[in-house]
């Protein structure tokens, strides 16, 4: 028999529901390969293997008593340490949230239990969501379980959601849930070979979920393959009457219409994000996505998204300047870390001592950046120059993205410039790493369905995606391509198991 | 218009008064939450997820405090822009758990109104416009307790995320009658519409002062603004004080500062409370987790067709349909309870006499204003806990009407309603205050007064006409007070030739 912790949603869902193995047994599974890698790769924040066995427990149940199974039944999943989980500490890898243990559970997990998944944990991101290789987080970089060809260099997983990708690749989990505010889930996802997809804005309720920029937030699965997507965010898609920027729309049946043959459609591609300097593997990899989509029976179309340029240093003014605010609640008064200076006279510390004080423990350097940046931007006498700059900038991207729509039904594009680097080669520099979002913020700054697919590996080893972006609603188009570019790839690599 | 005038060392100065009055909407629930609403609970008892701010945690428009302040607009003959949004404004207090205020300031979802103020009761031409620049809904916040702790200061999020409309003046007003009456009107229309209950001692309405000074014609001084001010008096006392204050500080060579002062009425003074220098910068945006607000015309048209008539309407109809006086008008329709039991009182006496209401507002009006709010007064009763019912007021206004009991009578009866609680028809059976219009009575009583005082007929038919009083006197007393005044006089009249 192969192993449980090789198999992916689907084939556990189906193992389950035939009976080749109970949903404890694949639980069971898991956690003890969660427990195994904790120390090497830091994957989870908190490990909660008996929150696994009971959701596993209660599936079993269900099936002997012959109760109907949900999507996602008897899967055990990690939670990305954002996501609010009831009784479960949720920390958004910060300190600030460091002991915070929400009396309330979000949305998008509650739908993933009540669709019969269960929580390995909750995994670690980058501080706040606000990072790219998961090396912003309290609590601990994540490390890739990928390593270059002849290296034990320590590699990043992406970021912010490093955790769920490292998790997935290694083999820890068979899914997680991830969020992507400016490619938090795609990016991870290329680094580390597996797929994930960011819906449509709206798409999945954000109640519940730690806020970093509302408008762009939005949650999504990281899973194996397209098809694992596809049913797990079926699960986590839906209106929610507690989130205003929910879509009232009904959640497709993305799983069961799942389709390669894209005879009759057009792919577009992005001159624009063809840039100087290209990574030759990456340019490489996406020759071959072009070639495999034409396979599949797609017409090629080269498309102008003239605005492209400027959507990185445009998401770099609203995602902070919505943060800045966002993270304004943090503050001490009501929950999480309290500071408070030592007493200095008599008065003893005020109310802005104790602000100060805790927000300076709380936050990371990277947080307190964008904080600042966002504060910046916001204020009297700069919020035309920059703020509203950016919201027409914005308006101008979504417009190109619009126009290309016109004409072509799915965008083919690079996910990250390059493939996987090294933990603290980027650090130092916090523009290189921002460049790492370039391809995928615009479609999280026109609030576009858009995913990544493993594509094949670079001279070096490590896994490549391609990304592909689609019309506002249209995740189905998306996961169709997604799943030609898959079938054709033939993306069996897998990180050699070190730890 | 107005010519109120502060007296310097140095000549006249005009005092210019702009309003930012903060009404709290009158509804169950508060703007982006479910949480309740109620004055005076118990500390932190109705604060939801949202309200204290906890992570993840997002607004959802309350669509009935939209409403509210649409139908006020409305209200105020001001335009409604169908398209609004909600912006966040951005500061750090304990009292504020989000770190910023969820309001409007770019697109209000009111525009231009106007309201008419009447500043003398008793002179419906001494009227003035003035002018209001917009209507915007945000947050209120909590409540601080610093007395609560030696060291401590607690918090009450009770009030945290409660609806407000703050209803921005134009600096129209130039006195503090005009101040007062101003904010006295805008109360009015408030509880007209239902969208507040004005109770400004709990805190539902209060109004930031804007007051600055100039000579009379000149351009706007710099203004200061009063924070907080909870009734019309101490508004009219802040604009009063604070011009004061203006005028001494330039005369004396000083600045007037941009500022935010305090009201203390136990010294009828403003204070510093911060200036412009250490001014927040609010850092305002579009707050990302509301789409705007789009109303369609048929919410539009729902919010017209449930307004109430409106005190202005209201007066006037008094005046030309009902013939009411001017100052009955005013009086009647200054308060909505008021102009609500009026019309109970006057349709129960219609009703009770067989009579259009046109027919005996004034007999309504007059009673109410004078004899039941006479007793009312006496005994340090509103109308609000009247003993007397709008139906048994006019029962006893019918008793009058159709010559059952005197008017003097009826002033009894009204006392004893107000002592027992009784029905007007049962204490004028009991006390037997049923005046006879039984002609035949009068007629023998009058013979009998006239027989009695031959030698003063003789003087009154010699042109003593003064007597006429005497022998209505006698006859009534002859009477027990019970000859219906009216006939008496006829039947007089007619004996006496």
């Amino acid at each position: 028999m192969t192993q449980l912790t090789d198999l992916g949603v689907a084939a556990i869902r189906e193992g389950v529901a035939k009976g080749d193995f109970t949903a404890v047994e694949v639980a069971g599974a898991f956690n003890a390969a969660a427990a195994a890698a904790q120390d090497a790769l830091n994957a989870f924040i908190t490990l909660t293997p008996e929150k696994a066995l009971e959701a596993a427990a209660a599936v079993d149940a269900d099936r002997a008593a012959g109760k109907a199974l949900g999507k996602m039944a008897g899967v055990p999943i990690g939670m990305k340490d954002l996501f609010a989980t009831m009784g479960t500490k949720t920390t958004a890898a910060s300190n600030i949230l460091g002991n915070f243990v929400p009396p309330y559970e979000s949305t998008v997990s509650q739908k993933l239990w009540d669709a019969g998944a269960g929580m390995l944990g909750k995994l670690n991101l980058d501080q706040f969501a606000m990072g790219s290789s998961n090396e912003t987080s309290a609590f601990g970089n994540v490390i890739s379980p990928w390593r270059r060809e002849g290296s034990d260099a320590q590699l990043a997983p992406g970021g912010s959601s490093g955790g769920s990708s490292a998790a997935v690749s290694a083999r820890i989990a068979p899914a997680a849930t991830g969020t992507d505010t400016g490619g938090s889930i795609r990016q991870p996802a290329a680094f580390t070979g597996i797929s994930g997809i960011k819906p449509t804005y709206g798409r999945c309720s954000r109640w519940g979920i730690v806020a970093f920029a509302s408008s762009l937030d939005q949650a999504g699965p990281m899973a194996r393959d397209v098809r694992d997507c596809a049913i797990m965010l079926e699960a986590m898609a839906g209106f929610d009457p507690k989130d205003s920027t929910s879509l009232d729309m009904p959640v497709p049946e993305w799983e069961a219409n799942l389709n390669a043959d894209l005879r009759g459609k057009k792919v577009g591609i992005p001159r624009e994000y063809r840039m100087d300097g290209m990574d030759a593997d990456v340019a490489r990899v996406w020759d071959e996505g072009i070639a495999w989509l034409k396979d599949a029976g797609a017409e090629i179309v080269d498309i102008n998204l003239a605005h492209t340029k400027y959507a990185l240093p445009a998401y770099y003014i609203i995602a902070p300047a919505e943060a800045s605010s966002n993270l304004a609640r943090y503050d001490g008064v009501r929950y999480g870390l309290r500071d408070l200076p030592p007493k200095e006279s008599a008065k003893g510390a005020g109310l802005q001592d104790m602000y100060a004080a805790t927000r300076a423990a709380g936050f990371g350097a990277e947080v307190k950046r964008r904080i600042m940046i966002g504060t910046y931007v916001l204020s009297a006498g700069f919020y035309d120059a920059y703020y509203t700059q950016a919201q027409k900038v914005r308006t101008l991207i979504s417009r190109d993205f619009m126009d290309a729509f016109q004409t072509v039904d799915v965008i083919l594009a690079p996910t990250a410039p390059t493939a996987a680097f090294g933990l603290g080669e980027m650090v130092s520099d916090p523009l290189a790493m921002y460049l790492n979002d370039v391809f995928a913020v615009p479609a999280s700054l026109a609030g576009l369905p858009a995913m990544s697919v493993p594509a094949g590996l670079d001279r070096q080893g490590l896994p490549l995606g391609l990304q592909l972006i689609g019309r506002p609603f249209d995740e189905q188009g998306v996961l169709d391509a997604g799943l030609a570019i898959e079938r054709r790839a033939g993306f069996t690599a897998r990180p050699a198991k070190w730890w | 218009m107005s010519d109120y005038r502060i007296q310097g060392a140095t000549g006249e100065w005009e005092v210019v008064v702009g309003l930012e009055v903060h009404a709290q909407i009158s509804t169950q629930a508060k703007l982006f939450s479910g949480a309740a609403t109620a004055f005076g609970a118990e500390p932190n008892t109705q604060v939801s997820l949202v309200d204290a701010a906890m992570p993840g945690m997002l607004p959802v428009p309350n669509m009935e405090c939209i409403r509210q302040a649409v139908r006020t607009g409305i209200a105020i003959n001001a335009q409604i822009n169908k398209w609004s949004r909600f912006d966040r404004k951005n500061y750090f207090y304990a009292d504020l758990p989000q770190g910023y205020q969820i309001s409007q300031l770019y697109h209000p979802i009111v525009g231009e109104g106007a309201i008419e103020v009447q500043l003398d009761d008793k002179n419906p031409e001494s009227t003035k416009t003035i002018g209001i620049e917009r209507i915007h809904v945000e947050q209120d916040a909590g409540k601080l307790m610093h007395d609560q702790h030696p060291t401590m200061s607690y918090v009450d999020l009770n009030r945290s995320g409660v609806a407000l409309m703050e209803i921005v003046s134009r600096p129209d007003m130039r006195s503090p009658a005009e101040a007062g009456a101003y904010l006295a009107k805008l109360r009015t229309i408030l509880r007209y519409v239902g969208s507040c209950d004005g109770n400004m001692d709990q805190g539902s309405m209060r109004a930031d002062v804007n007051v600055s000074v100039r000579r009379p014609g000149e351009p706007f001084g710099t203004r200061t603004e009063t924070k907080n001010v909870n009734s019309v008096r101490f508004v009219m006392a802040v604009v009063e004080q604070e011009a004061k204050r203006q005028v001494a500080l330039i005369e004396d060579g000083g600045k007037v500062v941009q500022e935010t002062r305090l009201y203390d009425p136990d010294r009828n003074e403003t204070r510093s409370m911060r200036s412009k220098e250490d001014a927040h910068d609010y850092r305002y945006f579009p707050d990302p987790d509301l789409l705007p607000i789009e109303l369609d015309d048929a919410f539009l048209e729902e919010c017209r067709a449930s307004l109430p008539e409106l005190p202005d309407a209201k007066r006037h109809r008094y005046e030309t349909a009902l013939g009411l006086s001017a100052y009955n008008a005013g009086v009647l329709t200054a308060e909505v309870e008021t102009s609500r039991w009026f019309e109970a009182l006057l349709a129960a006496s219609a009703a009770k006499q067989g009579k259009p209401e046109g027919d005996v507002a004034k007999q309504a009006a007059n009673w109410l204003t004078s004899e039941l709010f006479g007793a009312l007064n006496k005994l340090g009763k509103s109308l609000a806990d009247s003993p007397v019912s709008p139906e048994a007021g006019g029962e006893l206004l019918a008793l009058v009407g159709k010559g059952t009991i005197s008017g003097s009578a009826a002033k009894q009866v009204l006392e004893k309603m107000l002592e027992t609680g009784d029905a007007p028809g049962v204490i004028v059976e009991r006390e037997g205050l049923t005046q006879t219009s039984d002609t035949g009575a009068i007629e023998a009583a009058v013979d009998a007064v006239l027989a009695a005082n031959a030698d003063k007929v003789e003087q009154y038919k010699g042109g003593k006409e003064a007597l006429f009083g005497f022998f209505v006197g006698q006859t009534m007393k002859a009477m027990q007070g019970k000859g219906n005044p009216q006939l008496v006089n006829e039947v007089l009249k007619a004996k006496l030739g």
